[in-house]
Formats: C-alpha cells, structure tokens, sequence
C-alpha cells in the first residue's frame, strides 16, 4: 500500500515542485527550461508507471493526512484517471520540448515556465481527486494558471480573447460552486463515492435533477459543448503556439473528463433527462464545430473549431452510455490528445517558416519543407479518422456504440462530420502546403533562434505517436474498456474508496 | 431565517446575471463578484443554518452533544472566498491591460477574436 499511494500523489507534487523551483531561479533561464524538460519528463514516467499499477492491481487510493474516506480528502485513480495522467504526461513533454525552441525570451522572462507546472499540477489534480470540492478546487488551480498563460505578451488579440475566455469560465466556476453547494445540502457530503451511494438512496428525484443539471452546465462550458463553447474559438487562437498547444490538449479534456466522472459515479444517468439532453448536445457539439471550421481561413482558428467538433465524438460516448461507447469516448480523449496538440505545433512551426496563420497569405511550404507537410498530413487524417491512424479506431469504436444502440441519426451525423473535417483539413493542405505562395509581402517576423530541429523532433513524436496509437490498438483497447468498465459499475470505485470502516462510518454519518 | 436567505441568494444572482449581461466589462466583472458571493450564501444557506451552537467539542468527550453547526460548509466557504479573491484580483488586472490596449470599456469593440 505504501509506495503505490504515494505514486497516486506523485504527479500533483512533481509539477508544483517543479513549479516552485522555476520560481526560486526566477532570473536563469537555463536552470527553467531544464526544470521543464525535466520535471515534465519525471512526469510522464511516473504516469506510465500509475497506469502499470492500476493495470495490475485495480482502483488505487490514498486518504490524504490519514483521514478516512468519506471525511478527509481522497486520491483515487482507476484506469480513466491514471491514462488522462498519463496523456497529460505526453502533452507536457512535447510542450516542455517545444518551448525550448519556440517560447521566446520575453515570454520565459514573463513566467512561463512556472505557469505551465502549476497548469499541469491543476490537470492532474482534477484527474485524480475523489472530492467533489476538491475538483472544484483544482479546476480554479488550473484556470488561473490558463488565465496567466492566455495573456502571456499582452497583445490586444490575446486581451479580448483573454475577457471572454477568463468571464465564461468564472461564470461555469460559479455555477459548479453552487451545484456543488446544494449538493452538499442534499447529501451531507462531497466525497464522490459517498455521494454515489448516497444519491441512489435519496428520493427527492426533482432536486437531483437540478443539480445534475447544473453540473451538465458547469461541465459543458469547460468541455466546450454546444451551446456553450464560444469561449474556446474566440481565444484558443491568441496566445504562443506551445500555450496554444498545451490548452488544446488538456484544458478542454478535463471538463469532459468531469463529465465522465460526474455522470457515472454520482448521478444515475441511463434512461434519464440528462442522457436525452447530451445526445442532442453531442450531436449539435460536432456539427456547429465542423461547420465554424469550414467557414475560417486561418490555420489555428479552423484547428479551434475542430476542437468543438471533436468534443462531441467524446460525449457522444458518455450520452450513448454502453460500455464500447464509453471506451471508445475515453480512446477517443486520448487519441485527440495526439493529434491536436500535434496539429497546433504544426502551425506553429508553419508560422516560423513563413510569418503568418492566414491560409491566403501562406503557401508552397511543401516544396520547401516536405517533412512538416508529411506530419501534417499524418496528424490531419488521424484528425479526420482515416485508418490506419488512431483517429480511425477512435470514430470506429464511437460509431459501431452508436450501431449497436440504433441510434442512427447520430451515426449519421457523426459520419458527415467526419467527412466535414476532411474538407477542412484538406482544405489547409491545400491552402498552406500545396498551392504556390502568391506575393511574398510577409515575412517570419524575425530572425529566430536555433530550435527548430527539437521542434520538429515533438511534431515527429506526435505523428508517430498517432501511427503507434492505430497500430497497437488491441492493448489500448483493452485498457480503454478496463476504464469503461470500472465506470459503468461504479460499486467497485465506492468499495474502493470507503471499504470497510468507511461503511461502518457512514452509517451514523448521515446529516 | 432560510426563506429570508433564499431571497437574498436569489436577489444576488439576478443582479449578477443581469450585471454580467451588460456591455460595459468593469459592470462584467461587478457581476462576477456578485456571481461569486451569490454561490458562497448559497453553499452556507443549502448546508444548514443553526444558530447560537458553535461546533466545539467538551472538554474530556469525543464528540459535541447536541446538534450544533456545520463547520465543513464554512470551510467551504472560506476556500471559495480565498479563491475567488484571487481571481477577481486577476480579473480586475486584465480588465484595466485590456482597457490601456483596446481603450474602450465595451464589449462590442472586442470583436476581433470573435467570427
């Protein structure tokens, strides 16, 4: 029991330590970026070993201060929280990676680098906590180091992207805070298996309603759902390219994964209004994002939109509510990961060849760089789900749950929309890499330091991260549906958690 | 006592909404500190109210006798004012850049993120 607790704390601490030390060497920027590529890397390799350790050994848990479940604060990881640790490791490392090249010196002077382990600590945390307040907690941690980085140059884009991006989510903040507080009204306590067991006994169905309610709300403007996502679209485009990168990856990721969370160890979820709802709000989630994408010319703005698009394959996974559909949303998480944080490094590096993200200005950059075009377009059609890629396999398993639950017009929608997101990334290829560029009016806005080889070493890792994730599908799979299935019997994550004393305990606990 | 609190917490979140609903970014971020308060009244009015009886335990028993308050829901509440304090300040730092560079206090100037 010991060491494997402490590997459950372990990637909330390395990231704040990691944090606290690039704070402590405020002025030199080698020992930060060393911090980074090291603290990152510390990151991932414990990930690996945590997701080993569920693997073999099932949900693990660590009373934090030895207090007993349903009155201290607990960690928990089953098999969804250790994979989205380990996916935040991989994005951390190619964004620590990138950054040596792209974050120029102005910006690591501004804090970059301590404001990207205090995110990731943020990330994590929410990944792992059993504790409704607490997630609430690690979600503010997480935002104001977003709010932080988002602004990161001041330039007048990223301060109007920033307004929206930081008001939207303060209000999702509020409305979690408040669900969070009838919540305990209702129940008596916050623990998340607690409430799991405690909701199912509960006969006031009306207010239960309400609160899942206000979660589905508070979750959807992180997540980005529609109709809730204009926030992402209007400033996910503002800030450097590694930020940019690193948000797209993860950001989004946890309100889904709350989500995932909150809808099936809480609250009941089959056969009930919230289900109904998120059906329509995955549906509507994938067509208003491809569509915004198809109208945008600028390389990161259509990559925006697509994050929206992508999201609802992801709930479409929770909504159809069987256990392909959920492992196909949770592979889908991960595969998304991949190529979006790929695709938006891209683009970076698409900005540092030619100075700009406008399609109309760019051009001929596979001419002069057919390795990055080939990247793109690995990245591009994993995005687009074309096999053998980790994108085929993730609408697959999405799509065969929609089949199987006869729930065609979401097949159907999700199958035009994943023909929409072709058009647009064909459209980028076209625009950016094949046609020749017209005037060369602009130019790459200064002449940039080394670090162009790393940065193309991460874009080279994504894509073959994408390659690997399709080819070796069977023993993702297998883990994928080892986190549906704990999900779906959310009795295994209450025993875990409150065993024994907590199931003496509760009984003369109750308000 | 609970049906005046409703009130109060009901009064608080409209005005919120309708603060954050207007043009003007520094009436957004007055409706976001409301929006913030409007929450913590809430946690403190859903978890119960009992007055008069602090959660302190005799000296030499185990446990206090008698119901008395909930202390949790007030270290709910003192975590959410800590953090919402901080955001505000953050918030209330970037209205002011974003008012030196855009140099209007309205919505409808920032546009140019959106589509």
């Amino acid at each position: 029991m010991g060491h494997t607790s402490v590997l459950l704390a372990l990637p909330i601490i390395i990231p704040l330590l990691s944090g606290a030390l690039s704070l402590i060497y405020w002025r030199s920027r080698k020992a930060q970026r060393i911090i980074g590529v090291l603290g990152t890397t510390a990151l991932l390799v414990l990930s690996g070993m945590l997701v080993a350790e569920v693997w073999q050994h099932g949900i693990i848990v660590m009373h934090m201060g030895g207090w007993q479940a349903p009155f201290g604060i607990v960690l928990v990881s089953d098999m969804l929280a250790a994979s989205m640790v380990f996916m935040t490791g991989i994005s951390a490392v190619t964004t620590a990676f990138y950054a040596l090249g792209s974050v120029s010196k102005r910006h690591e002077h501004f804090g970059f680098y301590p404001l990207m382990h205090l995110l990731l600590a943020g990330v994590n945390g929410a990944f792992l906590t059993g504790d409704m307040f607490n997630l609430y907690v690690w979600f503010e941690v997480m935002l104001v180091a977003s709010f932080a980085l988002l602004i990161l140059g001041g330039e007048r884009a990223q301060m109007e992207g920033a307004i929206k991006y930081v008001a939207l989510n303060l209000v999702s903040s509020a409305i979690l805070l408040s669900a969070i507080g009838l919540l305990y009204g209702l129940t008596g306590t916050l623990n998340m298996a607690d409430l799991g067991y405690k909701i199912g006994q509960l006969e006031d169905d009306a207010m239960i309603s309400v609160v899942a309610m206000l979660f589905l709300v508070a979750f959807g403007i992180k997540a980005a759902a529609f109709p809730l996502f204009f926030w992402l679209p209007a400033s996910y485009h503002t800030p450097r390219v590694a930020v940019s990168a690193l948000f797209a990856g993860l950001l989004t990721k946890v309100g889904v994964y709350a989500l995932f969370r909150v809808f099936t160890v809480i609250f009941p979820f089959e056969d009930t209004f919230a289900q109904s709802l998120l059906v329509w709000i995955a549906a509507l989630t994938m067509v208003t994002g491809v569509l915004g994408a198809a109208a945008q010319f600028e390389f990161r703005r259509i990559l925006s939109f697509h994050i929206v698009s992508q999201i609802g394959y992801m709930l479409m996974g929770l909504a159809l509510y069987s256990p392909l559909a959920i492992a196909g949303g949770i592979y889908f998480i991960a595969h998304n990961i991949v190529a979006k944080s790929g695709l938006f490094l891209i683009s970076g590096l698409v900005y540092r060849f030619k100075g700009s993200y406008e399609l109309k200005e760019l051009g001929g950059v596979y001419r002069q760089y057919p390795i990055l075009a080939l990247m793109f377009l690995i990245c591009a059609f994993s995005l687009a789900g074309l096999p053998p890629l980790s994108g085929f396999f993730a609408k697959f398993l999405v799509i065969r749950a929609g089949v199987e639950a006869h729930a065609w017009w979401l097949v159907a929608t999700a199958l035009a929309v994943g023909f929409m997101t072709l058009y647009s990334m064909v459209k980028i290829w076209a625009e950016v890499f094949w046609k020749e560029q017209e005037v060369c009016h602009i130019k790459p806005p200064r002449k940039y330091r080394g670090g162009t080889r790393i940065m193309y070493a991460t874009v080279i890792g994504l894509a073959l991260l994408t390659i690997a994730m399709g080819l070796a599908m069977e023993p993702l799979f297998l883990i994928a549906q080892m986190a549906a299935e704990q999900l779906l019997n959310p009795a295994g994550y209450i025993e875990a958690v409150l065993g024994e004393t907590g199931l003496g305990a509760r009984e003369g606990a109750t308000p | 006592m609970g049906t005046l609190m409703a009130f109060l917490v009901g009064g608080l979140y409209a005005a919120a909404i309708y603060m954050i609903m207007r043009r003007s970014i520094v009436k957004l971020v007055i409706g976001l500190v409301l929006l913030s308060n409007a929450a913590n009244l809430l946690i403190f009015t859903s978890a119960g109210m009992t007055r008069e009886a602090p959660p302190l335990i005799p000296l030499g028993a185990l446990q206090p006798d008698g119901v008395v308050a909930d202390p949790l829901a007030q270290a709910l509440i003192l975590t959410a004012i800590v953090i919402g304090f901080g955001v505000l300040a953050f918030a209330v730092v970037l209205i002011h850049r974003a008012y030196e560079v855009v140099k209007a206090d309205d919505m409808d100037q920032m546009k140019d993120t959106d589509t």
